[in-house]
């Protein structure tokens, strides 16, 4: 479904993405781990068009998307929930799920079963409404993010960090429900610091260190793969 | 109108009109866009000096004058969007305010629209109701546009750039759609004061002038379109009702006391008189408390 080829990046002379190449198949959940700084944001914004790769290309669906901007990536159905959630704080929260809907030509009352589909997913969501979105806690802005994401009916939802700054007991809700939305066929690109949470819900993962790709394998043989453990599950 | 008040009275509420136009049309880029617009009156003078030259040299009718120099500005708007508004904050402000300056040096120049001389003898064509119909017109138009999905649209713009572009909204394209409305209706308004005053000259589109809409905009409230309106009017008749205070004590304390209720209003009121509200939502809140 999604395929990056030998992808580097560049922050004027620095070079972010040195050399990353990894494949996404229809209905998988990946992981992308690794440490701070080692380019797996960068990746990500490479990928939404809002970063444009030195070199390298970005295949979706078959189709190069390297060139494209970002709006027109989305319209081909793939979503980006950015990091630090990047809700409209000012909106209210139902603004928000509509601003999500924004590319869609679909009618109102189609529109309106999709927001009440994402109102099971994050009952939460739905309990705050009317409230303003900065207003919320950092899960619920969380939440909220992801909701809207969805209802842009992505066919591949990007997510970045959706763990950031969270309580663990809402960490643990926000992955199961990355799980769930996953199971009703939505493609999944992860990228997480909390590399075993991750890579418990992940089919594949890929590690990345200092812009390359290091190694990569299924989520469960990562997870007990002692060179992971030591450098990112804490031993 | 003139049967009800003298014509000092009069010109003050149709100049009112006038700037009630510019900063609810402005406040649609600085306000509701987040973007940060310093030329507004180098569009006002455009539509202001074409609208009086079609109309001292062509004697084409008014309502067409005004239109034409409403959509002259908007092409302006379009041709200085397009390639600044890629441009981010402070940059967008300064190129915006070398537009206007530039605007302003060209009309000084152009002997055919009397350059420093200025422009005499425009047909009085405008008035009360022709100024305060494209008033409401524009507030009318303004806040439909901000209730549709494009109105959401440039709000998403003004609250996170990135996250906007995420949800597929092409902002460079709603950054200059946002600028070029603003720029016909502050066309319209250049026109509407050109065919009032009868007299039109560069100086009267400085950098002040800009300066000027901006501060009607910050003070009402940034994204309230009621806000916009009380504070045009409030900096429009301030400096004009503390005249009779000059007569008293011989002293010119205007600016003084125009600058302290100004920074007063800023202090008490950091987001404007309004903040983002507008009357409906004061009315809704009203209407609750007191059920």
């Amino acid at each position: 479904m999604l395929k990056v080829d030998k992808l580097k990046v560049c922050y004027g002379n620095i070079d972010a993405l040195k050399d990353i190449s990894f494949e996404v198949k229809k209905g998988e959940i990946i992981s992308l781990i690794g440490a701070n700084g080692a380019g797996k944001s960068t990746t990500l914004r490479a990928i939404s068009g809002l970063l444009r790769p030195k070199s390298g290309d970005i295949f979706f669906e078959n189709k190069s998307i390297k060139a494209l901007p970002p709006h027109e990536i989305v319209r081909l159905g793939l979503l980006q929930s950015p990091e630090g959630r990047g809700i409209f704080a000012n909106l209210t929260v139902l603004e928000n799920l509509e601003m999500g809907a924004y590319t869609r030509k679909d009618s109102k009352e189609l529109i309106k079963k999709d927001m009440e589909h994402v109102f099971a997913l994050f009952p939460r969501v739905k309990e705050r409404l009317k409230q303003v979105a900065g207003t919320l806690s950092g899960g619920e802005q969380q939440m909220l993010a992801m909701s809207r994401a969805l209802m842009g009916k992505p066919k591949l939802l990007l997510l970045d960090e959706p763990s950031l700054g969270l309580a663990p007991q809402i960490v643990e809700t926000i992955f199961n429900i990355i799980k769930k939305i996953n199971s009703e066929g939505v493609t999944i690109l992860l990228v997480e610091q909390n590399a075993a949470q991750a890579l418990k819900i992940s089919h594949r993962a890929y590690v990345i260190e200092t812009g390359n790709v290091v190694m990569t394998g299924l989520g469960s043989e990562l997870l007990v793969s002692p060179k992971v453990r030591e450098a990112y599950l804490g031993g | 109108m003139d049967f009800l008040f003298n014509e000092y009275i009069l010109s003050m509420i149709v100049y009112c009109g006038v700037n009630i136009i510019l900063a609810v049309s402005l406040n649609l880029v600085n306000g509701f866009t987040g973007q940060f617009s310093i030329g507004h009156a180098g569009f006002m003078a455009i539509g202001a000096y074409l609208s009086a030259y079609l109309g001292m040299n062509f004697h084409t009718p008014f309502i067409l004058n005004t239109i034409l120099g409403g959509l002259a500005s908007a092409a302006a708007g379009y041709a200085v969007g397009l390639p600044s508004l890629r441009l981010k904050g402070d940059y967008l402000a300064i190129v915006t305010l070398g537009f206007g300056e530039i605007i302003r040096v060209v009309l000084l120049n152009i002997d055919a629209v009397g350059g420093a001389r200025g422009m005499y003898g425009i047909p009085k064509d405008g008035g009360f109701f022709w100024t305060y119909g494209w008033a409401v017109a524009t507030i009318f138009i303004i806040s439909q546009l901000m209730r549709s999905t494009h109105g959401r649209a440039f709000l998403a713009v003004r609250e996170d750039e990135i996250a906007a572009e995420a949800m597929g909204i092409n902002t460079t394209k709603y950054k200059v759609r946002a600028f070029v409305i603003s720029s016909f209706f502050a066309g319209i308004a250049g026109a509407l004061f050109a065919h009032y005053l009868c007299y039109l000259n560069p100086s009267s589109f400085g950098f002040m002038k800009s300066i000027d809409v901006v501060v009607m905009v910050v003070l009402g409230g940034m994204g309230s379109i009621t806000g916009s309106v009380i504070a045009a009017c409030i900096i429009t008749l301030l400096p004009e009702a503390l005249r009779p205070l000059q007569e008293i004590t011989k002293i010119d304390f205007r600016m003084v006391i125009y600058s302290l209720t100004l920074i007063i209003l800023m202090l008490t009121r950091p987001k404007g008189l309004f903040g983002n509200l507008e009357l409906s939502d004061l009315w809704k809140k009203y209407v609750k408390r007191h059920s």
